[in-house]
């Protein structure tokens, strides 16, 4: 069993997603949709939204089917299956629910709900919760900030981004090329913080 | 050739990942060594192939509605396969790969290739379609681990290469130097292209 967590502990596990293994410039998940959605701020702003709000549920849910389902019925080895149904039954059903109830969230999120399901980040946390044992309050607080983790690297390479769409760049570094560059300084920068949290 | 044709177009012209810019987040993530590289590009290609034949086996049987979930299911039910041989008897790799090879399901490459060419072409085709690609994306996975093993650890696939004096330039097996790598790869994949071209 877990020895009880303090506050501190839950203070170090929050910056520790945030800064420190950055789940997109780190743990490298979720890179398709980081280079596919940072062209505009708006995008961006809508896709971390998006994010924060389907990554921290689907990796509460996740827990639970593992926790209730998998684990009585000793099928942890079909997880894998298990966990990505989960998540696009999850965010099918968010999108009918926010179209019903909340129009203008809806609007907001627009098309980057259904793109959620194959941004390998919300699958990598729901997986990473259940191998780092973590109990169900560590795995709210977890899948929470490593939603806004990313959500912020998202916007803050976004910033950037626009940047470079006035400077000039030669013809071969276009695109994707100077993006990966500057997510690699990005990254660089997040590393200072590598030692703060263990 | 046509089926000639499906197979060599993934080892070159739309190479993942530089030409067909997905699956990034393994390519980013496990080409901390030419063998990590190697051994996640051919688990990729299994599930590649695999789930190509059998889309392409089902294609006249899955509605279109549901067409997503169902090539979902039938990535993943190959990814468990993937898992349990790779625990079984590549365990160090398992090991190495860690989060990556469940994460396999996510690789947008992989249900990409299902629905923009299986789910509308013959077997033959499909399959040349899912090794080729496959193939391709091993191909660039090895050289990227490749040469950020030379420079950040002065070894390839374990052996050295400089000698005992050579001081590793520990950057590139960061996370930076990943970014970094992968994006003046593609910096010198499109001025050799642009060459042949003009």
């Amino acid at each position: 069993m877990h020895e009880a967590w303090t506050f501190s502990d839950y203070l170090l596990l929050i910056i520790g997603a945030i800064l420190v293994k950055n789940i997109l410039l780190t743990r490298f998940l979720g890179n398709c949709p980081f280079l596919g959605t940072s062209r505009r701020m708006e995008t961006a702003t809508g896709m971390a939204m998006a994010v924060v709000f389907v990554m921290t549920l689907s990796g509460v849910i996740t827990w639970l089917v593992q926790a209730y389902i998998l684990i009585p019925l000793k099928l942890e080895y079909l997880q894998t299956i298990f966990f990505i149904l989960v998540i696009a039954a999850l965010v099918q059903f968010v999108e009918m629910f926010l179209q019903k109830s909340f129009p203008a969230l809806y609007q907001a999120l627009g098309i980057f709900l259904p793109l959620i399901t194959t941004n390998c980040a919300v699958l990598g946390v729901a997986v990473i919760n259940i191998r780092e044992d973590f109990n169900l309050l560590q795995t709210m607080v977890f899948s929470f900030a490593s939603a806004v983790g990313y959500g912020f690297a998202l916007i803050l390479f976004t910033g950037i981004r626009e940047q470079l769409e006035a400077s000039s760049i030669p013809e071969f570094m276009k695109g994707t090329a100077i993006g990966l560059l500057t997510a690699g300084l990005l990254s660089l920068s997040f590393f200072g913080f590598a030692g703060m949290v263990d | 050739m046509r089926v000639l044709q499906d197979f060599t177009k993934g080892l070159w012209k739309d190479i993942p990942p530089f030409r067909l810019v997905l699956g990034l987040c393994p390519t980013l993530a496990v080409t901390t060594s030419a063998d990590g590289g190697l051994g996640m590009g051919l688990a990729t290609t299994f599930v590649l192939t695999c789930s190509n034949i059998l889309v392409s086996l089902l294609r006249n049987l899955i509605p279109r509605k549901v067409r997503i979930a169902c090539y979902i299911l039938v990535i993943a039910s190959f990814v468990v396969i993937v898992e349990l041989v790779m625990q079984a008897f590549f365990y160090p790799l398992y090991m190495f790969l860690g989060i990556f090879v469940p994460l396999i399901v996510v690789n947008c490459i992989i249900l990409g290739r299902a629905e923009a060419f299986a789910s509308k072409r013959p077997v033959l085709n499909s399959l040349a379609d899912g090794l080729g690609h496959g193939l391709g994306f091993t191909m660039a996975l090895t050289v990227l681990g490749a040469i950020r093993e030379i420079f950040g650890a002065g070894t390839l696939f374990g052996h050295s290469v400089f000698g005992p004096h050579f001081a590793p330039f520990a950057f590139m097996v960061k996370p930076p130097g990943a970014f970094v790598c992968l994006g003046l790869m593609l910096g010198a994949m499109n001025i050799v292209s642009r060459g042949r071209v003009d």
